[in-house]
């Protein structure tokens, strides 16, 4: 990651410790290393520590223990108006006595930069405000404020821009169409984005890496792609996207290196696991599925797919939600699980509820978790 | 509201308006035109017998000949005390607002505390305080923090802390309300782009604020420059202010129409002067 002339400005924070005066500890030793010039998501549930961590780096909170370092500069105890870092706050901050065009120079009028103007005019354009330059922020819409809070810090060039859940405020319509529209301004200006949010589609979509967070630690870092498909706790399991745990007890490991496997025993039918997507050493584990993996077919008709079978399940439930549907799955062994099934209009229908299924997944798409972990954890109530 | 409105139907505003507006019409139009006719009529006629209204214009010319003097030691010492109230009562504002915490109920309601007492009482009291023989007068000269024959009571500095005591409440209170309002984050995205603390105070929370310096100075300097109580007993012959002037020729000179005439000037002096203020604060929306 470091280049030999040692120019690189990656973000490092090292055994970062936050308790507060109540004894609450927010962030605990937390190591992180964010590379320069990525789009990185801090994930977790409200409460996680995720705000805290990014004050912290922003310097609106002092840590406890740990450092942080921009490249080799140590800016654990810098006062905020000295870090070269700046923050889209959660409801933008904007000052309400200045124009979008104030709001906008303030930075660089506090740095008593040169051509102030033509900096914000060319911001402005780049984040298509131009015509909003002389309003007052109470004169614009949610979506303009937030691109104004955007303006504000992009105009500094930070070298780490901090987002703290910088589209929360805004409506579901408003939220997709600015995802878009953030990522492509980090490509534009190719600065360290961190963004704090609880929204883990928002998470995914955006960020080259999430790191999701419970509690005040990381539970796992890593692409969106490698978080989803093979989690390495049931609180990621639950908290990105949704997945089946189904209790199991591990049979033993055949084969080595790549072609490792696990096989568990899941309730009378052996499974196999590839060693790569196994995280615990104990003897008994959570598989996990997740519900789009999951196929089921009607008793007596050919199931399509290779892979883990088993029978004598039944739909106890079904929403159709249009471009798929859930059902539940009442299980022999009493739990029930989840399936997504895209529509594709090859079944002719929905499956009726109280129908005996068969159902299958590829073991490839497994994987195990610790049994001594909680199986609801990161399940968010909706 | 809306059940309200129904109740009183399409007339519903007139009829809001209508009993502050009557009380208004009794107690403040009229009043006002009757000090305006006697400042307009012949000093020769008595409280007794009534004065005859003659557009005697002289009136104005006679008391701003006799008394700018008091006009001006008023506007001066009235003055002197907002700015006092206005130091003073902003970094009090300021700590109640954003420091105080827990004691913010507390604080406020020590501010309001005073209005507990009547006015005249405290300024009486302050004559003890101040007096030549007072523990405060004995303690400075033991510490020669003043000379042998010196002397607090009976002087300017004592009027004018006066003023600024009676008045700070005035001052405190609406700058409170406008420093409550702002929030914290602002102070935080000011920090976060590169404002230390002055230039953060001096961009951010003190233009936020001006409605309630504004508001606070207006309630100050408005009722200290027509104040005589604080004159009259912490002062002496020569700190007399205009309100002293009219009291004293609508008692014991029982002279209404010079007294009418004078307060007529001191109404349009203060109104003059807080437009021209207001105007150039560009706070004109709190009028």
């Amino acid at each position: 990651m470091s280049l030999a002339d040692g120019r690189t400005r990656d973000l490092r924070l090292a055994g970062l410790h936050k308790q507060y005066p109540n004894g609450f500890a927010a962030v605990q030793s937390l190591d992180l290393e964010i590379p320069q010039g990525s789009f990185f998501a801090l994930l977790g549930p409200s409460g996680c520590g995720k705000t805290t961590t990014l004050r912290m780096v922003a310097g609106l909170e002092v840590p406890t223990a740990g450092t942080i370092h921009i490249g080799d500069q140590d800016i654990t105890h810098e006062k905020p108006y000295k870090r070269p870092v700046n923050t889209v706050f959660q409801n933008y901050a904007l000052f309400p006595h200045l124009t979008i065009a104030e709001n906008v120079e303030f930075g660089p009028r506090r740095r008593g930069e040169k051509d102030v103007s033509a900096q914000a005019k060319e911001i402005l354009e780049l984040t298509e405000l131009t015509e909003q330059a002389s309003k007052k922020p109470a004169q614009l819409s949610g979506g303009q404020q937030q691109r104004v809070a955007l303006a504000r810090a992009l105009i500094n060039r930070p070298e780490v821009l901090l987002l703290d859940e910088p589209l929360g405020a805004l409506d579901l319509k408003l939220r997709r169409a600015m995802q878009i529209e953030l990522k492509r301004i980090q490509e534009e200006v190719g600065l360290t984005f961190v963004h704090v949010t609880h929204d883990q589609e928002e998470a995914m979509t955006m960020a080259d890496t999430v790191a999701v967070m419970n509690l005040g630690v990381i539970e796992q870092m890593g692409t969106p792609y490698e978080l989803y498909t093979n989690p390495r706790t049931t609180f990621v399991a639950n908290f990105l996207g949704r997945s089946n745990l189904i209790k199991g007890t591990v049979l033993g490991r055949e084969g080595s290196g790549a072609d490792a496997v696990v096989k568990v025993d899941m309730h009378g039918t052996v499974v196999t696991i590839s060693a790569a997507r196994v995280h615990t050493e104990s003897s008994e584990g959570w598989v996990g599925i997740r519900p789009e993996k999951v196929l089921i077919q009607p008793e007596g008709t050919p199931i399509d797919a290779p892979g883990d079978h088993f029978s004598g399940a039944v739909v106890t439930g079904s929403s159709y939600i249009g471009v798929s549907t859930e059902y539940e799955l009442l299980m022999p062994w009493g739990q029930e699980i989840t399936c997504f099934e895209q529509n594709t209009g090859r079944r002719g229908g929905l499956v009726p509820v109280g129908t005996r299924v068969d159902v299958s997944w590829r073991p490839e798409f497994a994987f195990l978790l610790d049994s001594s972990q909680d199986a609801e954890a990161g399940i968010q109530e909706t | 509201m809306a059940a309200l409105q129904r109740a009183l139907g399409r007339n519903s505003a007139y009829l809001l308006v209508g009993p502050a507006a009557l009380w208004l019409g009794i107690f403040f139009v009229i009043p006002m035109i009757s000090l305006l006719t006697t400042s307009l009529s012949d000093p020769a006629g008595s409280p007794i017998y009534g004065y005859s209204m003659t557009w005697r214009f002289e009136n104005y010319v006679d008391v701003v000949a006799d008394y700018w003097p008091y006009l001006v030691r008023s506007f001066v010492y009235a003055g002197i005390a907002t700015v006092l109230c206005l130091i003073l009562g902003y970094t009090l504002a300021y700590a109640i607002a954003f420091k105080a915490g827990r004691f913010k109920t507390l604080m406020l309601v020590l501010v309001v505390a005073p209005f507990f007492t009547s006015f005249l009482v405290r300024t009486l009291s302050w004559k003890l305080i101040l007096a030549d023989n007072g523990w405060l007068v004995e303690t400075l000269k033991t510490l020669h923090l003043m000379p042998e024959d010196g002397r607090l009571l009976a002087t300017p500095i004592a009027v004018v802390a006066g003023l600024t005591y009676n008045f700070l409440p005035f001052m405190i209170l609406p700058l409170y309300a406008s420093l409550e309002k702002i929030d914290p984050k602002l102070n935080e995205a000011a920090a976060d782009l590169y404002a230390n603390p002055f230039k953060r105070f001096w961009n951010v929370v003190w233009p936020l604020s001006l409605p309630g310096v504004v508001g606070g100075t207006l309630l100050t300097f408005i009722p200290a420059s027509g104040d005589y109580i604080n004159a009259s007993l912490l002062g002496n012959p020569n700190t007399q202010m205009v309100g002293n002037r009219i009291q004293s020729l609508f008692t014991t000179g029982s002279d209404y129409p010079h007294a009418a005439a004078l307060s007529v000037i001191l109404m349009v002096l203060i109104v003059v002067m807080v437009m021209v203020y207001v105007r150039r604060a560009g706070t004109e929306d709190l009028l």
